[in-house]
């Protein structure tokens, strides 16, 4: 990065560090912090729209909807997460691989499975072989935000259940009263004011979605904890310019350093949004904040 | 749903319009001097070197892939990429389930590193990395195994007195005792173990473990292979 890198064995240690910070490696590093931050703010929305569509069948009048949405909440969140996030990107990446082979490749005979291998045809590889590294990348990062979302999905979409249920019956059966039909209630009166009793539960998954990322590394998706963990290791002078002892403790130092000031963000957010969003609610928060502005 | 499935299917139709052969290459990169991640953020080590020659003689295309000691074999049998070459040993557990082309490797010594020479290897607590020969090894041999996931953290354990001794690859282990100030000795014999170092094919891939056992047969010939181990495991290195 610096003209005097080329030789760090006669700098000074700012001068060392100032290299060694920058080198190639590193910012592989520090690209992985805003491969995070991008999880993170994929996932949320997804995870919640997944959360609400959930919700919405769960406690559909219709039955089989009724049932399947029940379902979707119920196993997911009683599979272990680790299970799931091993199992089920392998299951996902093939089972995309098993259709297209279908599609693309009709004429092909020879058998998908031959003992431990899975074998599609070369136009049916997902991304293809010959596709440069980041499509590679790209299509892990998108299994890794399928896999969170359909996970953290099913929790949300329990909160979600349970944030509608809060809302006081009284409100619906007044809309009733007004004319409104199923569908204007549900949507002009319930999911407005479901959120004020669903945040609590949606911010303690949001933090558990911070401290969750780490799983990429599962999914093959370089994280900051593996980049933490391999730069912080043993480096001897024969295979780089920048040798030194294990180090990982303050490479988990900054990364504590960072997920706390992640929690510390989130917090200040969510109160405000919880403010906001207690604004002429029937709640006690909604009450406090009255009282307020008329004080 | 369905409108993902379709995105990244055109995604990557549109991406891989060219079409050579183009072989994936699956590496740990944390086992220096075989495969290491340089300070440039690339993969690198005797490996590298040897896999790009080996791809050049058999005229193909390969690119570098990093994964996981732990899920390497899964990854390459459900077909995320097309060899391994990760210091792995040719042994008949790991036969059962992938291939190996013959040796690039002769089969190399393991050795046990401990914080003092009077450990006994015999019966103390042996840290190895998971799924190695050397895992194996110690299992059978009697002494306590702990496992670890990568082989830093294997040093570590002897480091902070959670095992007795460290049981790795020569090559590996030099590098690292040389430079401990003394902290670090090897203790007892060299132990030689597996039938060499070899890429890793998928079982049905023969077409592929033909042209990569032609390229490693030709630099076995002309003496480009043993230039290679010299120059990334010393004078002393067993070479063909």
């Amino acid at each position: 990065m610096f003209s005097y890198c080329s030789d760090p064995d006669t700098l000074d240690t700012f001068r060392w560090f100032s290299c060694y910070l920058t080198n190639g490696v590193h910012w592989s590093f520090y690209a992985s912090f805003l491969k995070v931050l991008a999880l993170l703010a994929v996932t949320a929305p997804v995870a919640l729209s997944f959360g609400f569509a959930g919700a919405m069948s769960a406690r559909s009048h219709f039955p089989p909807f009724s049932w399947l949405g029940k379902t979707y909440i119920a196993i997911v969140r009683g599979v272990p997460d680790i299970a799931f996030f091993l199992f089920f990107v392998i299951a996902l990446d093939q089972g995309f691989e098993w259709i297209r082979h279908k599609v693309l490749c009709p004429d092909w005979t020879d058998p998908i499975r031959q003992g431990n291998d899975f074998l599609v045809c070369q136009a049916a590889k997902l991304p293809l072989g010959t596709s440069p590294e980041w499509v590679h990348e790209t299509y892990g990062f998108f299994l890794a935000v399928i896999t969170f979302s359909i996970v953290f999905g099913a929790f949300a979409a329990n909160v979600l259940f349970g944030g509608m249920r809060a809302v006081p019956h009284a409100q619906l059966e007044t809309a009733e009263a007004y004319g409104m039909s199923r569908r204007q209630t549900f949507w002009k009166i319930l999911v407005p004011q479901m959120w004020v009793y669903a945040l609590p539960g949606l911010s303690n998954l949001w933090m558990v979605l911070i401290k969750a990322t780490p799983l990429l590394f599962l999914l093959g998706i370089e994280d900051i904890v593996y980049w933490a963990r391999e730069l912080g290791g043993t480096k001897t002078s024969k295979f780089t310019q920048y040798p030194h002892g294990d180090w990982r403790m303050w490479y988990f130092l900054a990364l504590l350093i960072f997920y706390l000031g992640m929690t510390r963000v989130s917090e200040l957010g969510l109160e405000k949004l919880m403010r906001r969003l207690s604004h002429g609610q029937a709640t006690s928060g909604g009450e406090l904040l009255r009282k307020e502005t008329t004080a | 749903m369905k409108n993902l499935i379709l995105t990244t299917a055109a995604l990557a139709l549109t991406a891989g319009i060219a079409m050579a052969e183009t072989v994936r290459m699956g590496t740990e990169g944390a086992y220096p001097p075989y495969n290491f991640i340089n300070d440039a953020g690339e993969i690198d080590g005797f490996e590298r070197e040897l896999g790009d020659e080996l791809c050049k003689r058999a005229s193909l295309d390969c690119e570098w892939v990093k994964n996981d000691w732990d899920s390497i074999i899964p990854n390459l049998v459900s077909s995320n990429y097309d060899t391994i070459m990760a210091g792995m040993s040719i042994t008949d557990e790991r036969d059962e389930v992938i291939d190996f082309t013959q040796n690039y490797l002769p089969p190399t010594a393991s050795v046990f590193v401990a914080t003092s020479a009077d450990v006994d290897t015999a019966s103390g607590v042996i840290a190895t990395q998971t799924s190695t020969t050397q895992a194996s090894y110690v299992a059978d041999s009697g002494a306590t195994l702990v496992e670890f996931a990568t082989p830093e953290e294997t040093i570590a354990a002897v480091r902070n007195g959670e095992a007795d001794a460290v049981f790795a690859d020569k090559d590996y282990l030099l590098p690292i005792v040389g430079e401990s100030g003394g902290e670090l000795v090897i203790v007892g014999e060299d132990i030689p173990l597996g039938d060499g170092v070899g890429l890793g094919l998928r079982e049905s891939d023969g077409e592929l473990q033909g042209k990569f056992n032609d390229a490693i047969t030709s630099m076995k010939d002309d003496g480009s292979l043993n230039e290679m181990i010299v120059k990334w495991f010393g004078e002393d290195a067993p070479r063909y």
